[in-house]
């Protein structure tokens, strides 16, 4: 009989008022009785809504059957037949908009916890189990995988499973993408990450940090040089965008990427032990409302900012970031102001940001993506004080590899064209995750790698 | 992945060069272009121009002044030790191509990076005037090696020691007072020289090329750290630059941005992590 209480088993976290000051990890987890406890909400319907949510199809309610009987290692190995970072995509995936927002559970009372469990399964078996790796049969192929994020790692294990010889160019010093430089620690522990890249070393898959495709070596060597069968682009969107308001220049704005990179990937957070510096004033302006904003705002209020500022254009409902996140910021004292829009950021003599204008505004009509256009409402301009800006609205492409890279279209935004399989207009080149899409999300990401992969793998092998 | 130091070696007291086994780099590096190191896992990613390069060895040269704490550490290691990370070729290369006379001048440690210009216009059959300024005659590097690759070569010091003294932007003035017409000028060297170089080159509508160096993370053009406005647009010197049409700079705004970590290096340096005795031994 499944257990039919309409909520989530809720999962213990820091206290709002000790994480505002730390970096470790917020939630906590669920217990092993948490766990068994919440996998009984799950009714293992014959239709499977859920997994249709998913973009990387993990076999939902079979795993979840696993959890019930307490068989946590075998929920695991049934996650990782589809997923390649359960351990990530259980913290980080927006479930409320994927296979949480189809559950049945969810029509009366809440969804089953799928994430929760999803992570659960991979916490366990990471503090458990010993990975044993079977090192799959080499079938004399190889495949050059660029960049080192959600989308690059999931094509590289994939391929790596079935046989190819598979080599990960990295730009950066540490593998892991944003996963790495974007994602805070309190949000997402990094030792977690270089687990599951440990994990697919063991499969043989080689990673080359340090290397920059379009600078170091071009996509063109990769194929005609070096001999490699098939080459994967998913090298992200890592090009912040910024405002075109006046003051931009100043000391003290930064983009999400600098803000970010500089304590993740830098570990600026604890400087001077690391030698990065990040500079933090005590009132902070986050431009933007998507998951970037959210993690720029909660890392600046942990470095010891009084007033932090979330500045978006929109309103609540049209926030884009991940419900939970929104909550979480919300406790630590993140100050949202809706409805506003900077004009401009003022300055000092030695060049120093001093303050922020803004302009209130209104929803009108709805654009073409279906959200109400702000509008914005005449006179209503305010200047609030400030003395660090994070800049966090969106990001595109990298031009470097389109800009060395014979043959490969890219739209009027820098990305890459791919058919839905990752196929390029380029022979033997496939993309796919943000390259592709824009910023969007780790887990639609890490689904383009697996087709990609799919499709590499049909091309090379018939 | 490490990075073998093959060579080190103190060009004055403050200067110093090291020579990196890095083939990858080395295959491709022209000069105008950069890399970034990260000397151990606590390390900064800090930019510093080719000076030098060997595509046979598969060695990359760098010159490096002690101006704070991560030039310091680096200062402390060695031929034999290695360091974590070495990234690059980045940026463009300085577009050199069918340049006829030009004026090569460099300020200070920006000596070191204009010699790879200069070479190379030299080996281009170009006419090549290299200036260089130095506070004194102690601190003067390349000479040299400079004087091989120019048609003139001029060292100026501030103090007058090598008994020439003033500095490069009065140099410039003479040679252009003296009637040489230079088709284009390039200028590296500190903010504050390159600034009065152009501001000198802008009278005669001379073209001038300048290197610029500002505050950088990645060095692949995903953060903006090292933004400086150009015209009135805004351009990251890692990916559009680092050399810029030096008439256009908004030289006040890049000085400014120059200054924002200042009071952090200070206490890198006094504060920071302490790498004595933990040198990365190669063998």
């Amino acid at each position: 009989m499944p257990n039919m209480r309409m909520d989530k088993n809720p999962m213990p976290e820091q206290a709002p008022d000790v994480r505002n000051k730390n970096f470790l990890e917020v939630t906590l987890g669920y217990t092993a009785e948490a766990a068994i406890d919440e996998a009984q909400r799950c009714l293992n319907c014959k239709n499977k809504p859920c997994m249709q949510g998913c973009p990387v199809s993990v076999k939902i309610p079979e795993f979840i059957t696993h959890m019930k009987d307490g068989d946590f290692e075998g929920a695991y190995q049934k996650i990782k037949e589809t997923n390649a970072l359960p351990a990530v995509c259980g913290r980080v995936c927006p479930q409320e908009k994927q296979c949480e927002s189809k559950c049945v559970r969810g029509i009366k009372g809440e969804p089953v916890a799928i994430g929760r469990l999803e992570r659960f399964a991979a916490d366990y078996h990471m503090a458990n189990v010993e990975d044993t790796v079977e090192i799959p049969e080499p079938n004399g192929k190889k495949v050059a995988v660029v960049g080192s994020g959600p989308s690059g790692l999931t094509a590289a294990g994939d391929l790596a499973k079935m046989g190819y010889k598979v080599t990960v160019y990295e730009a950066f010093h540490t593998a892991g993408g944003v996963l790495m430089y974007g994602i805070p620690e309190f949000r997402l522990p990094k030792d977690i990450v270089q687990k599951e890249i440990a994990n697919l070393r063991a499969l043989g898959v080689d990673i080359e940090t340090d290397v920059i495709i379009g600078r170091t070596l071009t996509v063109d060597e990769l194929l005609n040089d070096m001999g490699y069968d098939a080459v994967y682009i998913g090298s992200g969107a890592g090009l912040p965008n910024f405002m075109g308001i006046e003051g931009e220049s100043l000391n003290g704005v930064y983009s999400a990427n600098e803000f970010l990179t500089r304590i993740n990937l830098m570990k600026g957070y604890k400087f001077p032990e690391y030698d990065t510096p990040v500079y933090v004033g005590n009132n902070v302006a986050v431009l933007g409302g998507g998951n970037v904003a959210m993690d720029a705002a909660r890392c600046a209020k942990r470095m010891g900012a009084e007033n932090v500022y979330i500045i978006y254009r929109r309103g609540k409902e049209e926030l884009p970031a991940r419900a939970e996140e929104i909550e979480h910021a919300e406790q630590e004292g993140i100050v949202f102001k809706l409805l506003q829009n900077p004009t401009r950021i003022l300055g000092n003599e030695d060049g120093w940001v001093t303050g922020m204008e803004v302009i209130h505004m209104e929803l009108g009509e709805p654009d073409e993506s279906g959200r109400r256009r702000p509008v914005p409402i005449e006179g209503s301009e305010e200047i609030i004080e400030m003395d660090t800006v994070v800049v966090s609205i969106g990001q595109s492409p990298n031009p470097l590899i389109r800009q060395t890279t014979e043959g490969l279209e890219t739209n009027r935004k820098g990305c890459i064209v791919a058919d839905e399989d990752g196929k390029t207009t380029k022979a033997k080149v496939y993309a796919g995750g943000d390259v592709v899409t824009g910023a969007a999300t780790v887990i639609l990401a890490m689904g383009a790698g697996k087709k990609a992969a799919e499709a590499i793998d049909k091309e090379i092998n018939g | 992945m490490a990075y073998k130091v093959l060579k080190k070696e103190m060009l004055n007291p403050t200067v110093f060069l090291m020579e990196v086994e890095a083939p990858l780099v080395a295959r491709k590096a022209e000069p105008g272009q950069f890399i970034i190191l990260r000397i151990d896992e606590y390390g900064e990613r800090v930019p510093f121009t080719v000076a030098d390069f060997d595509r046979e060895k598969g060695t990359v040269t760098i010159i490096v002044q002690i101006v704070g704490k991560t030039t310091r550490d680096l200062s402390q290691v060695e031929a034999g030790d290695t360091i974590a990370d070495f990234a690059g070729p980045l940026g463009h290369p300085t577009p050199l191509e069918g340049l006829k006379k030009v004026a090569v001048i460099g300020g200070g440690l920006g000596t070191a990076i204009a010699y790879p210009q200069a070479k190379k216009l030299h080996e281009l059959g170009a006419d090549v005037t290299v200036i260089t300024g130095f506070r004194n005659k102690d601190l003067v590097i390349l000479e040299d090696e400079l004087k091989a690759i120019s048609n003139k070569l001029i060292v100026a010091t501030d103090d007058g020691s090598n008994g020439n003294q003033g500095f490069v932007t009065d140099m410039l003035q003479k040679e252009i007072d003296a009637g040489e017409k230079f088709d284009t000028v390039i200028a590296i060297g500190p903010l504050v020289m390159m600034k009065f170089v152009c501001k000198l080159t802008e009278k005669y509508d001379i073209p001038t090329l300048v290197s610029m160096n500002p505050v950088m993370i990645d060095g692949t053009g995903m953060c903006g750290g090292c933004r400086i406005i150009v015209g009135g647009e805004t351009k990251f010197a890692c990916v559009d630059g680092p050399d810029f049409d030096g008439h256009k700079i908004d030289w006040d705004s890049a000085m400014k941005r120059g200054k924002m970590f200042a009071d952090y290096e200070k206490r890198a340096c006094e504060e920071g992590h302490c790498r004595i005795g933990r040198t990365n031994r190669a063998d």
